[in-house]
């Protein structure tokens, strides 16, 4: 158990740091979004339940969490919040400062699969979707990626036999021309970011 | 026909030999057919997708979706950016709505996006293809094309998350939107209107990362198809495609089913309808081979 201060300041914190996370304090706690996620069952604590953890200062809880991994972008929390919370974007604003302060769970799939199709992405400015599968199925591992591949085996075949597949990726593949001034801009980003909301 | 012009973003997953390059292949014939002129967007790139934000974070992501755009001001000026990938679209019309409410963002992007030597004045709409077919053509200019109607053929509309929500096609609804069965209607096919699972979620992203709790939709998505008496499924996101079409083997593995349904795109139907062949329509491109739609198209 963190230690406790009758003032706690996390619900400050989430408003300065998390994406929209200025919006959290307007749930009034209908538990809408908690019925409508597709992936509702799967959550430890449904967005409504975080909310009212946000305002309790339960920073640890919240941010070790895996619940805002399971976010799919459905988008179906947003459309149907009647006090009109962009749900979705505090989710993934929660995972990404959990992420940024170390707090994500150790080996978390999606948090580790995000990371890898952003580094993916950045790269050449375009997905490489070949080396985008291997380095998740190759995540724990040579043994057992080769175990996920050949799990995998029929599916990569029926994508290369209908071409929408092309082991050449591995070689290279799509790109932006130019990588330099996409790369310097990215990077501008992230410090920009990270001095607004204080990120290390 | 239509004599339309836009600014045309096509993204990642259309590419030659990527997942959905058979939905590209589609719309250039469906655009060839309709009028339509298509302007790359020089030099694109990825929008960070619905996964981006993991790593990316909030401005640099949004600067993903605003280069695209400046690039779009700059080299197709005055013209409507158009996506067909709805993670595509919905990333840059988010991003667009971020970067024009918000000068402090605006400004952080642009001191980003000058670092690539561009600059973000947000005129560029970000519009999803079909908007363009539905706003700017319309089912009646649409319907009045039809060579050969898509007769005898039952697609079941999955419409799917992110070409509905958060943003959607004007005057639809979130919960039951109905521009894809009016889509078919117009090509002469038949829409299975009472098909229940058109706007649940295929697991998006995360069918790579959760592929059990994903495979759980996937299966509902299309049980619901064949229970409803559907020949095929058609959805206008290339993610939703490719997740209900290439993962029916492990489902069927998972779950004891004998699911072989076709999943296609509404640009192979108004392509098929309007004469196309089935390699302008894309029909190779399938794990599942829509045969009736082939059939149509072999006439």
């Amino acid at each position: 158990m963190s230690e406790m201060k009758y003032h706690n300041n996390f619900l400050k914190e989430v408003e300065e740091r998390v994406e929209e996370g200025h919006m959290v304090k307007m749930c009034m706690q209908c538990g809408v979004c908690s019925g409508s996620c597709p992936f509702g069952p799967h959550w430890a604590h449904p967005p409504q339940e975080l909310f009212m953890m946000i305002r309790a200062g339960k920073r640890e809880e919240v941010l070790s969490s895996d619940s805002m991994w399971m976010c799919t972008s459905c988008y179906q929390c947003i459309v149907r919040c009647p006090r009109k919370l962009p749900i979705t974007h505090i989710m993934h604003g929660l995972a990404y400062l959990a992420k940024r302060e170390g707090l994500a769970p150790k080996g978390q799939p999606t948090a580790e699969f995000g990371q890898m199709f952003w580094d993916n992405l950045t790269k050449d400015g375009r997905v490489n979707e070949l080396k985008l599968s291997l380095s998740l199925y190759f995540k724990d591992g040579f043994g057992q990626g080769v175990k996920n591949a050949m799990a995998m085996q029929s599916v990569g075949m029926g994508l290369m036999k209908a071409g929408r597949l092309n082991p050449m990726e591995i070689l290279g593949g799509h790109k932006i021309k130019d990588k330099s001034g996409f790369h310097a801009m990215l990077k501008k980003a992230r410090e920009i970011e990270d001095a607004r909301r204080k990120l290390a | 026909m239509a004599n339309k012009t836009y600014s045309f973003y096509p993204g990642c997953s259309s590419q030659n030999k990527a997942s959905s390059s058979n939905y590209l292949v589609s719309t250039n014939s469906m655009c060839q057919k309709l009028g339509i002129t298509l302007n790359e967007v020089p030099d694109w790139n990825c929008c960070g997708a619905s996964i981006g934000y993991g790593g990316g974070g909030e401005l640099p992501r949004i600067v993903l979706s605003a280069r695209n755009l400046a690039l779009s001001e700059q080299h197709n000026a005055g013209q409507d950016m158009v996506a067909t990938c709805a993670a595509c679209w919905l990333a840059s019309r988010e991003a667009k709505e971020r970067l024009d409410h918000s000068p402090q963002m605006k400004a952080d992007a642009n001191e980003a996006l000058k670092e690539a030597g561009l600059e973000y004045k947000g005129q560029a709409q970000a519009r999803h293809m079909v908007e363009v077919l539905i706003e700017d053509i319309g089912y009646d200019a649409l319907k009045a094309g039809v060579k050969k109607p898509l007769q005898g053929v039952k697609f079941a509309g999955y419409v799917g998350c992110q070409t509905n929500r958060p943003f959607g096609i004007a005057g639809e609804s979130f919960e039951n939107p109905l521009y894809l069965d009016n889509l078919v209607e117009a090509m002469g096919g038949e829409a299975v209107k009472s098909y229940d699972q058109k706007v649940t979620c295929c697991g998006g992203a995360l069918a790579f990362s959760e592929p059990e709790k994903s495979q759980k939709q996937i299966k509902d998505i299309i049980e619901s198809a064949y229970d409803h008496g559907a020949d095929m499924i058609v959805t206008p996101c290339p993610l939703c495609q490719a997740n209900v079409e290439i993962y029916q083997g492990e489902v069927n593995k998972r779950y004891g089913t004998k699911f072989n349904i076709p999943v296609t795109y509404y640009s192979q139907l108004i392509t098929v309808a309007y004469g196309g062949t089935a390699a302008e329509a894309g029909l190779n491109g399938h794990v599942v081979a829509p045969a009736k739609l082939a059939e149509i198209a072999g006439k």
